[in-house]
């Protein structure tokens, strides 16, 4: 039988880690000179008692999602995606691309055509590392990591010597036109009057997040494609058996992950910026590791994972603002909850494992 | 009894969380004499000899050596106690010389040269005792299986252990290999060691043990005097009811060739040609067994017949060519060609052991029409179809949302066989059909493979097992290295000349060899 309940896997596991990385946390903040709680509840009235907080940590949240399941599914097949970053970058010239030159009629053929693209992109960027590691056995994590620094080089270039527009110092294209600006939760939720996200960068591309989470779940739990992907990841020899072609699961596999970190691009891109920065994925992509593994490389893991993520981000740049923490300190909590949820999971699963048949122990 | 025992054991029970491996374990192994530990898989054998060897540490009980009573915290202390261990999996660095090995762990200084020298004297004296000829200076990757068992056995004596356990010490050697074996033991009794014996082979407890113990679910059911018992009572002291011990079957009614096999050559990642032309045929209700040591190509030969290894050659199926290195040479192309498998690892082929056993009841078969429409998988009614197919083949616990790691070998071996069997085959390819299942599920598992020749089905058998291979097939073939030796018909054979057969020795050496015997 199973040590413990799905349940307790599912949730006190990860809930415990969080708990610790938070109680490490802490020690840090009073280490520091600053005093924990009143820095926790800062974080929370700054990222969730304004609709302008939650609407900053909603887009947060949207980036985290899309980087977050595109981990998960190249998970699934036990390949580590850490390319999302590049993969990102390269959707974000795709939306780029498409808002410059298509000449759109309306925001909503836009984002068809931008999701479309910068899919299309990111997966583009994610096929060459794959194709090395399917039929060359080059390690994933190695290429996808030097994808990234290509990814920044190449959009460094393309950004100065072809996109940025005459006189501009600043290496980004020009604003994009009006037709693909996104709608934000701004101008979709407030009344006459009652203005709701006052200037929160939150818009419809977190409907699209959502929308991928469901359609994530269905490609792994529901389609014979995730079933094959799950087998390849479980166990590559019994895919060989079954018939499964591992150099067809590598690549399709990354496609689809490089596709969803791709797709991040339309919030940070389209959504936000409302034209292509350089620095536009801000790290988004390995945040997306630690969401992942937080949850559990299920879409409704990645979904709470990612707006906890979302959560300190916000909370965390409002640190820095009201005390001395420094932001990076938020990094310093991020790698420690990737520290507890990854690579420390076995210290919290064993004792609880050990409780729980304790207390089976106890019942028999 | 007024002698003392080498090894007594009082009340030793230990428990892993809710499991009871061992529960209340009393023996007495007498010096001087070879003493069995039979029982299924999981019966808690491994675990006792665990606690001997202090791997584990017992719950309750007490351990005497030689009457006195002994704490075995460590393999150290177990060592010190004169308690050599023979793993199943030899525990040998692969590019260290046999002599290394045997001083490894055992140094008497910071410098190697005089252990070097003096294992140098001590080997050749026990191999001049007990017929334990090993080159010292060979490396361990070069020697064959059975030498580096002896390598394992120099390494206790080496280490004056007077009390040899071996586990499963038969399962990787040739039965000439294994008749070897059996001397050295009947050797070493002789100088007055003491002797373990696990094993799950009841052939080899009727040969060479004085006592046999007997193990189910964690208890020792009986100790029983080898002279005075039968294989029959053995195998129902271990299951707990009687055994079907043969195997049940009428004379075989063949039809058409369904499998042909012409020179089949393979050549495997490492460049090593492992087919070396096979050729071979199975008909249509019959059943062709494969006998071989494990490693001489039958694994390969499994493999290109199951669409995962690339091969020259021709292979026909019901008349009809095998694509064998284009794109239908995949396990798909072959089950749409009527081709089950039943793989020899069912751990790392046959089963995901993540999925659960629903998933795992399409394994293979899941982009079948029957699985659901469109890209879409149907679970509800894959889930459906499992638990029938779970409650025919008698999988317990029958539970369809377990997963596969949670079954125990037979079940496990029975969720595959419901898999290939249930589609109806032309021809079903089995390996180990039933290597770590237990005796209750080998009765079932050859039934059922007899039932689906019975039903005019062709099945290619592989199996290290001698006995099993000449108590289900109706040819025997034999392999080695990558060649097939010879073809037998089972009545007219015997282990000898199987075994024969199997370490390369061909027929007519075989026949000299008889002569030589009859003269």
């Amino acid at each position: 039988m199973d040590k413990m309940p799905a349940w307790a896997d599912a949730v006190l596991v990860p809930l415990i880690s969080i708990l610790l990385a938070a109680g490490i946390s802490a020690l840090v903040i009073l280490a520091i000179g600053e005093n924990p709680v009143e820095a926790f509840m800062i974080m929370v009235k700054e990222a969730l008692s304004t609709s302008r907080g939650i609407g900053y940590t909603l887009y947060y949240a949207t980036n985290f999602i899309f980087t977050g399941l595109a981990v998960s599914v190249a998970f699934h097949a036990r390949m580590f995606n850490i390319g999302g970053e590049g993969q990102a970058m390269m959707g974000g010239l795709g939306v780029a691309l498409v808002c410059l030159y298509v000449p759109w009629p309306h925001w909503t053929l836009a984002l068809f055509g931008a999701a479309a693209i910068s899919a299309l992109f990111g997966a583009a960027w994610a096929y060459i590392p794959a194709y090395l590691q399917a039929k060359r056995g080059s390690h994933i994590v190695i290429t996808t990591i030097m994808f990234n620094f290509i990814a920044f080089s190449v959009l460094n270039y393309i950004l100065v010597n072809v996109l940025r527009p005459q006189g501009s110092m600043d290496p980004a294209t020009a604003k994009f036109p009006e037709a693909t600006f996104l709608p934000t939760f701004q101008s979709m939720f407030s009344t006459a009057d009652n203005v709701m996200f006052r200037n929160a960068p939150a818009n419809v591309t977190f409907f699209v997040a959502l929308a991928a989470c469901v359609a994530v779940y269905f490609l792994i739990w529901r389609t014979r494609l995730g079933y094959e992907i799950r087998a390849f990841g479980h166990s590559e020899t019994g895919a060989r058996y079954a018939g499964i072609s591992p150099v067809k699961i590598t690549i399709v596999s990354m496609l689809i992950s490089g596709g969803l970190a791709g797709m991040m691009a339309l919030n940070t891109t389209m959504g936000e910026a409302e034209r292509l920065v350089l620095n536009a994925t801000e790290g988004a992509g390995f945040i997306g590791i630690a969401v992942a593994l937080m949850g559990r490389s299920h879409p409704f893991g990645i979904l709470l994972a990612a707006l906890l993520f979302g959560f300190m981000y916000q909370g965390g740049s409002e640190l820095a603002f009201w005390t001395n923490i420094p932001q990076q300190l938020i990094i310093v909590i991020q790698a420690l909850v990737i520290l507890f949820t990854g690579a420390l999971d076995n210290m919290v699963r064993m004792p609880l494992e050990k409780l729980f048949l304790s207390i089976r122990k106890g019942d028999a | 009894m007024t002698e003392t025992a080498a090894i007594e054991l009082k009340g030793v029970s230990k428990a892993f969380g809710p499991v009871q491996a061992n529960k209340d374990i009393s023996i007495r192994v007498m010096p001087g004499t070879i003493h069995g530990i039979i029982g299924e898989n999981g019966a808690g054998k491994s675990t006792l000899m665990s606690i001997l060897y202090g791997f584990y540490k017992a719950d309750s009980g007490e351990i005497l050596i030689n009457g006195k009573p002994t704490e075995i915290p460590d393999s150290q202390a177990a060592i010190a106690a004169g308690i050599g261990m023979v793993f199943q999996h030899f525990k040998l660095v692969q590019n260290f010389s046999v002599l290394e090995n045997v001083i490894l762990g055992a140094e008497d200084g910071p410098m190697l040269q005089p252990s070097l020298r003096k294992a140098r004297g001590v080997l050749k004296h026990l191999a001049e005792e007990y017929e334990l000829q090993v080159d010292p200076d060979a490396l361990i990757e070069d020697l064959s299986v059975g030498h580096q068992q002896r390598v394992e056995i120099l390494k206790a004596l080496y280490r004056e252990a007077d009390i040899l356990i071996l586990d499963e010490p038969t399962g990787v050697l040739t039965p000439a290999e294994a008749d070897h074996l059996f001397r050295i033991l009947k050797g070493l009794r002789e100088e007055g060691k003491t002797i373990i014996l696990i094993t799950h082979k009841l052939r080899e407890i009727m040969e060479i043990t004085d006592t046999v113990s007997v193990m189910r679910r964690g208890e020792m059911t009986a100790t029983v005097k080898t002279s005075e018992t039968s294989p029959e009572e053995l195998a129902e002291l271990m299951v707990g009811r009687k055994v079907l011990l043969r195997v049940d079957k009428a004379p075989a009614n063949p039809g058409k060739p369904v499998l042909e096999v012409e020179n089949l050559h393979h050549i495997d990642e490492a460049g090593v040609e492992r087919l070396k032309g096979i050729s071979l045929n199975v008909r249509a209700g019959e059943i062709v067994g494969i006998a071989g040591v494990s490693g001489n190509g039958q694994s390969e030969l499994m493999r290109v017949l199951g669409g995962y290894g690339h091969a020259t050659g021709s292979i026909r199926v019901n008349g009809e060519e095998l694509d064998l290195t284009g794109k239908h040479s995949d396990g798909q192309s072959r089950r749409a060609r009527g081709i089950g498998h039943v793989p020899e690892d069912r751990h790392h082929e046959g089963l995901i052991l993540d999925y659960s056993a629903w998933e795992n009841m399409v394994f293979g078969y899941h982009r079948g029409p029957e699985t659901g429409s469109g890209v879409l998988m149907d679970n509800k009614a894959i889930k459906a179809e499992a638990q029938a197919k779970m409650d025919r083949f008698d999988v317990r616990p029958p539970n369809p949302w377990l997963s596969a790691k949670n079954f125990s070998g037979g079940n496990q071996q029975k969720i595959v066989l419901a898999r290939e069997i249930e589609r109806n085959p032309d021809l079903l390819l089995i390996g180990q059909p039933t290597r770590g299942v237990d005796i209750g599920a080998i009765e079932f598992i050859h039934q059922q493979i007899v039932q689906l020749r019975d039903a005019g089905k062709a099945i290619l058998l592989v199996s290290v097992e001698l006995d099993e291979i000449m108590s289900l097939s109706d040819r025997i073939a034999v392999m080695f290295d990558g060649e097939i030796m010879g073809e037998r018909l089972p009545a007219e054979t015997n282990q000898t000349e199987l075994g024969l057969l199997m370490a390369g020795v061909t027929d007519t050496n075989v026949a000299q060899t008889k002569e030589q015997t009859n003269g």
